[in-house]
């Protein structure tokens, strides 16, 4: 039995919540690229997460999340020793690991912490390595370290330039692929603007990439198509036919305006919870 | 002899003004003057037609005799004997297609209201405290896996536990009960009703762990080193999409996705729950199942003023039960025939829906009349869309287990007796039948635990 107790939560930087759970049935089954649905509660919304580490001998599972919404606070504010009410997985299909040659790592914001297990798998399957991070600023750069001991290149690029380049992790990889870098595999996850922009840079140079989508989920196992794509112009479900899909084929201007869908009243419940906490933010 | 058939009590309900106001139960049920009143008007058949026309063979007239003398815990026992969620039955079966349309009475006037007086007498038992759901004595020392936690899943696990076995049901949501939780609403069935059948299932000694999904968390071969037999009764939940343009535009839900929201998560609660749901003014449901009626009354007490449905038959044809045809229609939705969707009209959100009008031709491989376009087109301006058009079975298991064989449209093959193509694996519900009934669903179950009581005791 399943009880997902949090035995360990630390904040990795301001709004970032790194927390481990005791669920040993997914930590037994997890591999690589696939993720967990989560509920803090019971009025809580079910919420994916990716499955950032695991050990089926300690049984438990590694999450990393960032504090955006409703749920996320939520889910951030619990400590060690309390019980999240449900997680379900592991779901989705794992990454496709394979030795390729060089595979290219693409991660921004939080989900560096995400590309963090499969940029190991590659690494473990005998690829070299070549991570590209970055985030708004250096303070929001996570798991900086794990991605470092596990690739044979690092490349940090920071929104205000407070280390590394300048810019976007997509155009530093841009600016790499220019001055002759020649990965055989991108890998990439992040916002979904960032992804596409990823996907349109690689497109140019003729890298074959695989993008992780994220879009708003419900049941996390093929039955409800709120996470539908369209891939190749096909309807796919990204819970069970995904979450990984060639970025070239993903139909990105979809996914973004079904991202946005709840902006309102997410923003409306954010607000309510906030104020009923005592919680200023400035956002 | 001739009698002239008094007519039937109708089941009270709340008025339609009152009643889309809340997300309760329409139908009140009969108080006990009333059932003991419908209960006389059976003239106890001695070949028991009705009893052929349930899929689970409860004994009718005994049990309608039992109301009319007022004892209504015996009453109680003979229905449990053959249906173990009657309060659930009760509601949703589609009566007039079963055990009501073989109703003698039927023929000559009104057929007895079977399923009211079911119902009415699982919620006396209820009120009344009668419980007859016991731990067996003995246990056999075998333990059998049951994936999913629908009818079908609650079936086998109550047979089976009854007969002395170690049942262990795995769901994968983080509630028990399959459509009858998340997608069938509370106020055709409250969930405390089936949260209460489900306690019984634990009563008897049935584990149901939640968040287990087969065929990712754990495999059907795992299931097997643990186990002595596996059933599956995963569900057709894989919606059907129309594949016209526009589809993917905002707000078009998918009746799942719409009834998860709304029943499962409680959406219509937000924001004291966290997931939110669109309400819309003019909504579109395109279908004419129980789903589609449920999507289309659930719209209504979300708030909405304007809500078709949009169906490519006619009335008659339309495959919902006809008491929930009857509710949505007193309840003010709006019906629009003999039309077919072919686009999805809008900028980032829907706002219009054309149709195109068909009339009825020859009858298809299913019996009834094919639509045929007719070129004619319609535009009707919505903010909602719903497509309730259908399920193909969930393909999660068979994908993840290849020993167990799959028809063309998904579902899993079975013999007479739910054997699968696999040694120690049953299936049964909808994943074998694609779209059933809940009671169909509970008589596969009942097969089922007869085949693995059978198959694991002759060895
Ligand atoms: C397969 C998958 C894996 C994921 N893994 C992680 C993870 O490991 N760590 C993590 O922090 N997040 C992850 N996400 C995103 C995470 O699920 C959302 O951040 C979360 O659902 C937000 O819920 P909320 O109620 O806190 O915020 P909401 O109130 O729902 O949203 C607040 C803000 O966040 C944006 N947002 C909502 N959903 C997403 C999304 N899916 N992606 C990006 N932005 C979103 C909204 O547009 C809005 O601006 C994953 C998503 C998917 C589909
Ligand atoms: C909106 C709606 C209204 C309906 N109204 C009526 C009605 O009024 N009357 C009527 O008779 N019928 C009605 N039906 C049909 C009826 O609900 C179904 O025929 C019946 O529920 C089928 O039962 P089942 O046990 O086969 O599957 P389901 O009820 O679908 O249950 C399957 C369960 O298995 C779980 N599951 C799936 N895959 C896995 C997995 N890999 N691992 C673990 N768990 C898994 C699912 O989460 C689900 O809980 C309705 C259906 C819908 C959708
Ligand atoms: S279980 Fe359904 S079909 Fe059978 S008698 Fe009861 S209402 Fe009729
Ligand atoms: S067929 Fe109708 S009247 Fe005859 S026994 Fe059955 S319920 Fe009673
Ligand atoms: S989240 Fe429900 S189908 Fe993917």
């Amino acid at each position: 039995m399943m009880n997902f107790e949090i035995i360990n939560r630390k904040n990795l930087t301001e709004g970032i919540v790194e927390m481990d759970v005791h669920a040993p049935r997914v930590a037994c089954a997890a591999r690589p690229g696939q993720f967990v649905i989560v509920m803090a509660c019971e009025e809580c919304e079910r919420i994916p997460l990716t499955l950032v580490d695991w050990s089926c001998r300690g049984g438990w599972i590694r999450l990393v999340f960032q504090e955006v919404g409703v749920s996320t606070y939520k889910l951030g504010m619990m400590d060690v020793g309390e019980r999240l009410y449900h997680v379900a997985g592991p779901l989705g299909n794992p990454t496709h690991i394979d030795k390729f040659g060089t595979v290219a790592i693409v991660a921004g914001g939080v989900a560096i912490a995400a590309a963090y297990p499969i940029a190991r798998a590659f690494k473990e399957a005998g690829n070299t390595v070549v991570s590209f991070i970055g985030a708004r600023n250096s303070r929001l750069l996570i798991y900086r370290d794990h991605i470092a001991k596990i690739s044979d290149e690092v490349h940090i690029s920071t929104d205000d330039g407070s280390e590394g380049f300048k810019g976007f992790v997509t155009q530093l990889l841009e600016k790499r692929l220019a001055d002759g870098f020649k990965p055989d595999l991108v890998w990439v996850v992040g916002p979904a603007p960032m992804m596409r922009s990823c996907s349109v840079v690689t497109k140019r140079f003729g890298v074959k990439t695989i993008a992780s989508l994220n879009p708003i989920m419900v049941c996390g196992m093929g039955m409800c198509g709120a996470c539908r794509v369209r891939i190749k112009n096909e309807i796919r479900f990204t819970c069970v036919d995904g979450p990984e899909f060639d970025a070239w084929d993903v139909d990105w201007d979809e996914l973004l305006h079904r991202l946005s869908a709840y902006r309102e009243e997410e923003s409306y419940a954010l607000k309510l919870f906030l104020e009923s906490r005592g919680i200023k933010v400035s956002r | 002899m001739m009698v002239k058939p008094k007519t039937r009590i109708p089941i009270p309900k709340r008025p339609a003004e009152e009643r889309i106001k809340d997300f309760n139960e329409v139908a009140v049920g009969y108080t006990e003057k009333e059932a003991i009143e419908e209960a006389s008007r059976c003239i106890q058949c001695p070949d028991k037609p009705c009893v052929a026309g349930c899929p689970v063979g409860v004994d009718i007239p005994r049990f309608i005799k039992f109301i009319r003398e007022k004892r209504f815990e015996e009453a109680y026992k003979v229905i449990k004997e053959r249906c173990p969620i009657p309060a659930i039955t009760g509601r949703v079966c589609p009566q007039e297609k079963q055990c009501e349309k073989m109703c003698r009475l039927a023929k000559i006037g009104q057929s007895i209201a079977i399923g009211a007086l079911e119902r009415f007498v699982a919620d006396w038992a209820e009120e009344h405290g009668i419980y007859i759901d016991k731990k067996p004595d003995q246990q056999i020392g075998k333990s059998v896996a049951v994936v999913g936690s629908g009818p079908a899943g609650i079936v086998v696990a109550s047979d089976l536990a009854r007969l002395g076995y170690q049942v262990t049901v795995f769901e994968a949501l983080h509630v028990p009960g399959g459509v009858l939780v998340y997608g069938i609403p509370e106020f055709r069935l409250p969930k405390k009703i089936v949260n209460e059948e489900l306690k019984k299932l634990k009563d008897i000694g049935v584990d149901i762990e939640t968040g287990v999904i087969v065929g990712k968390t754990v495999t059907v071969y795992d299931l097997l080193k643990e186990f002595d037999a596996v059933f599956i009764g995963s569900g057709a939940g894989n919606p059907r999409f129309l594949n016209i343009p526009g589809e993917d535009l905002g707000r078009i839900y998918t009746a799942n996705e719409y009834l998860t929201r709304v029943n499962l998560m409680r959406a219509y609660m937000f924001p004291a729950y966290d997931t939110p749901i669109h309400k819309g003014k003019r909504v579109a449901v395109i279908g004419g199942g129980n789903t589609a009626m449920d999507a289309a009354r659930t719209a209504l007490r979300l708030g909405a003023e304007e809500v078709y449905i949009v169906y490519r038959r006619t009335r008659r044809e339309m495959p919902a039960r006809e008491e929930e045809i009857a509710n949505a229609e007193e309840e003010g939705v709006k019906f629009l025939f003999l039309v077919q969707p072919v686009e999805f009209l809008g900028k980032s959100k829907v706002e219009a829906l054309k149709l195109e009008k068909m009339r009825l031709g020859e009858p298809d491989e299913t019996g009834r009349p094919r639509p045929i376009p007719t070129g004619e087109t319609i535009t009707i301006d919505i903010d909602i869309a719903i497509t309730a058009i259908g399920f193909n079975p969930n393909p999660l298991i068979p994908k993840t287990t290849p020993e167990i064989k799959t028809d063309e449209h998904g579902r899993i093959i079975v013999d007479k007796e739910a054997r699968t193509t696999m040694p120690r694996v049953y299936a049964g519900g909808d994943i074998v039948v694609g779209e059933g009934t809940v009671i169909e669903a509970m008589g596969w179950g009942r097969t089922a635990a007869r085949t693995i009581h059978k198959d694991l005791t002759s060895t």
